[in-house]
């Protein structure tokens, strides 16, 4: 019987502090929504009702339309936050899996090399990477921002992916190898869909810093054909005057693509983790 | 097709040395296993002899053919695992016919083979399946089977029946062991269970220290082990060991003999002492018994038989059963 109780209280008390985290978690995220809906006087009025018939209003969405060219800005986000996921997963993987998998000299050293990256902020090397840029021609082009949130993103995808490809049996890997596979065939076959739930994790926390930057589009792309979400909405926020409803409402869009990245990204992480590996 | 030779394999992991040399010759169709304490080098060597480790010195020769820097899958081998190591994201039938697609054969030959060895091992009802829905015992047999279909002239065994229970591994040892007679291929096999060894061998290695102890056959490394490791190593109860002075042999450092050559006689015996403790296992007996000054020794009787602990008794050796090893652990 006391087990039974105790089971009871137990599931009450977690779910009581899940249900509390999520409202913190979800609470501004809610507000941003619901207010931009509203007319700008309710915003300021009555900023925790949602929108009724009388202060309903799209003015926000409306003024964001019409404001630059937030289709394209939406599409800058999206290519710069895919791709540069992309090339960390796939140079994060490569790099994690010579890490694990081949003895040679000096391989603790470069996996500390290259993980150095985690303890050292990238922005520490803004005036560089613009320099480099500069040099290269990229100053104001997508390929700049990808190659430097690649740069950011890979130390911590090395640094988890090689510590599950650690867990990836030995054996297997030596069974593709007699059976003929190349190593590359190894790599993608066999390993990758192994670590799957660690590729989707690292996707994850790849993806959101990425998305919510605003300090390299900033110095690095500023120019109208390339400016990302972030930067193409704080041309509401003005020194003196702030468009609230334009901001709220450029921000509410902005939420729902790396939602749906983040719904693909976490499938991924459940179909990986129920697939079971075999011992 | 299928006979090995290893010459002088040496082994270091940076700065321990894990194989000291080791000369081998397996002869086609032969079933070879390795024995040894953990830690030997067993599992090292058998995996430079699959091109999966490359030895620090020596050759390895596949048909007389020097394979020391030729790929795992180039060796005409095929290894089973300790752990299985099949595929988990394929099915069973794939998994048997990865290689095969991988050195593009026909989907003919491939079908052909993949059928054969599945009937070889019972395993059509299960083809479709994924391995995480397979038991231990099946997914070990479909293991098996990916080793059978690429026909190899060498087949390895890594311990491949540690992960299964006592039924189990009785029922696929003697798979094994019909396989074996089958397919005629040369077979190398690892592992701890004594009983693996003398049952499947006609030879039988043991390993200690990174070096080859002894190769003969089952009955030659029980009845003429050359040395202490070997004669203690191979046997359940292990060989009772005795020094010589205590026997009346001052020039004999140990003397060596099996508790299956040890009878217990009311007098008249080469030692005197107590029974300490009696182990009943049915088919036989073990008897501790303790003599002054020495290990309990161990007695083992066939069949049922009482004797009350407490009770003194004298130990008689088997005419010519008592082996005889020098201070530095050679038999004399
Ligand atoms: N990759 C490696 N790096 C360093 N040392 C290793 C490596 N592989 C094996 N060794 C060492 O080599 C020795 C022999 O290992 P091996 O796996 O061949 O033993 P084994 O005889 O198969 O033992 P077991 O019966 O427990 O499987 C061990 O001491 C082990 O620590
Ligand atoms: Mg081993």
């Amino acid at each position: 019987m006391s087990t039974v109780r105790n089971s009871i209280s137990n599931s009450v008390a977690s779910h009581a502090v899940l249900l509390l985290y999520t409202f913190i978690a979800l609470f501004p995220v809610v507000l941003i929504v619901i207010n931009s809906f509203k007319t700008r006087k309710a915003i300021f009025r009555s900023p925790l009702s949602p929108p009724n018939e009388e202060t309903f209003s799209t003015v926000g969405y409306e003024t964001v339309m019409k404001q630059g060219d937030f289709i394209l800005y939406f599409q800058n986000s999206l290519i710069v936050t895919v791709v540069s996921i992309f090339f960390v997963l796939l140079f994060g993987a490569m790099a994690a899996f010579a890490l694990s998998e081949y003895r040679f000299k000096g391989n603790t050293l470069m996996g500390l090399y290259l993980a150095l990256g985690i303890m050292i902020p990238i922005r520490l090397g803004t005036v560089s990477i613009l320099q480099l840029m500069v040099a290269t021609g990229l100053v104001n082009t997508l390929t700049a921002l990808i190659l430097v949130y690649t740069a950011q993103g890979l130390p911590l995808a090395i640094f988890i992916l090689s510590e599950f490809m650690h867990q990836v049996s030995k054996d297997l890997k030596d069974a593709g190898r007699i059976d003929g596979l190349s190593e590359y065939r190894i790599f993608y076959r066999l390993v990758m869909p192994l670590v799957r739930p660690a590729l989707a994790t690292v996707a994850i926390f790849t993806m959101i810093p990425i998305w919510n930057d605003l300090w390299f589009p900033l110095i690095l792309a500023p120019a109208e054909a390339t400016k990302t979400v972030t930067l193409g909405s704080q041309v509401f926020i003005g020194q003196f005057v702030t468009d609230w409803n334009a901001v709220l409402a450029a921000l509410s869009m902005a939420i729902v693509p790396v939602l749906l990245l983040y719904i693909i990204f976490s499938r991924q992480l459940i179909s990986g983790l129920t697939a079971g590996a075999v011992k | 097709m299928g006979s090995l030779t290893l010459q002088d394999i040496q082994k270091s992991f940076g700065k321990t040395d894990v194989l000291n040399g080791i000369d081998l010759s397996v002869s086609d169709g032969e079933f070879l296993v390795f024995v040894g304490p953990s830690g030997c080098g067993k599992s090292t060597l058998l995996r430079i002899v699959a091109g999966l480790e490359n030895p620090s010195a020596g050759q390895v020769l596949i048909d007389d053919k020097n394979v020391t820097t030729v790929p795992p899958a180039k060796r005409g081998i095929a290894m089973v695992f300790q752990t299985y190591a099949l595929y988990p994201h394929l099915s069973v039938q794939d998994n048997m016919s990865l290689a095969l697609q991988q050195n593009n054969e026909s989907k003919q030959l491939i079908q052909q083979r993949v059928e054969k060895a599945s009937d070889l091992l019972s395993l059509d009802t299960l083809l479709k399946r994924r391995p995480a829905e397979l038991s231990g015992g099946q997914r070990q047999r479909v293991a098996i089977g990916r080793a059978i279909v690429r026909e190899p002239s060498l087949f390895l065994f890594d311990e491949p029946l540690s992960n299964l229970d006592a039924a189990l591994r009785v029922q696929t040892r003697l798979e094994i062991a019909r396989l074996h007679n089958e397919l005629s291929a040369t077979m190398i096999y690892v592992t701890h269970d004594q009983v693996e060894a003398m049952t499947l061998a006609d030879r039988i290695v043991v390993l200690n220290n990174g070096l080859i102890q002894q190769v003969g056959t089952p009955m030659e490394l029980y009845n003429n082990p050359v040395n202490l490791f070997v004669a203690g190593f191979i046997g359940t109860p292990k060989m009772n060991f005795i020094p010589g002075d205590k026997l009346g042999l001052p020039n004999v450092q140990t003397i060596g003999v099996r508790p299956e050559h040890i009878s217990l006689v009311e007098s008249d015996g080469e030692l005197q002492g107590t029974v300490t403790h009696v182990e009943h296992l049915g088919a036989d007996t073990n008897i501790y018994v303790s003599c002054e000054g020495l290990e309990p020794v161990v007695v083992r009787v066939f069949g049922e038989f009482h004797v009350d602990q407490g009770a003194s008794a004298a130990l008689r050796f088997q005419e010519n059963s008592a082996l005889q090893f020098d201070a530095t652990g050679m038999r004399i």
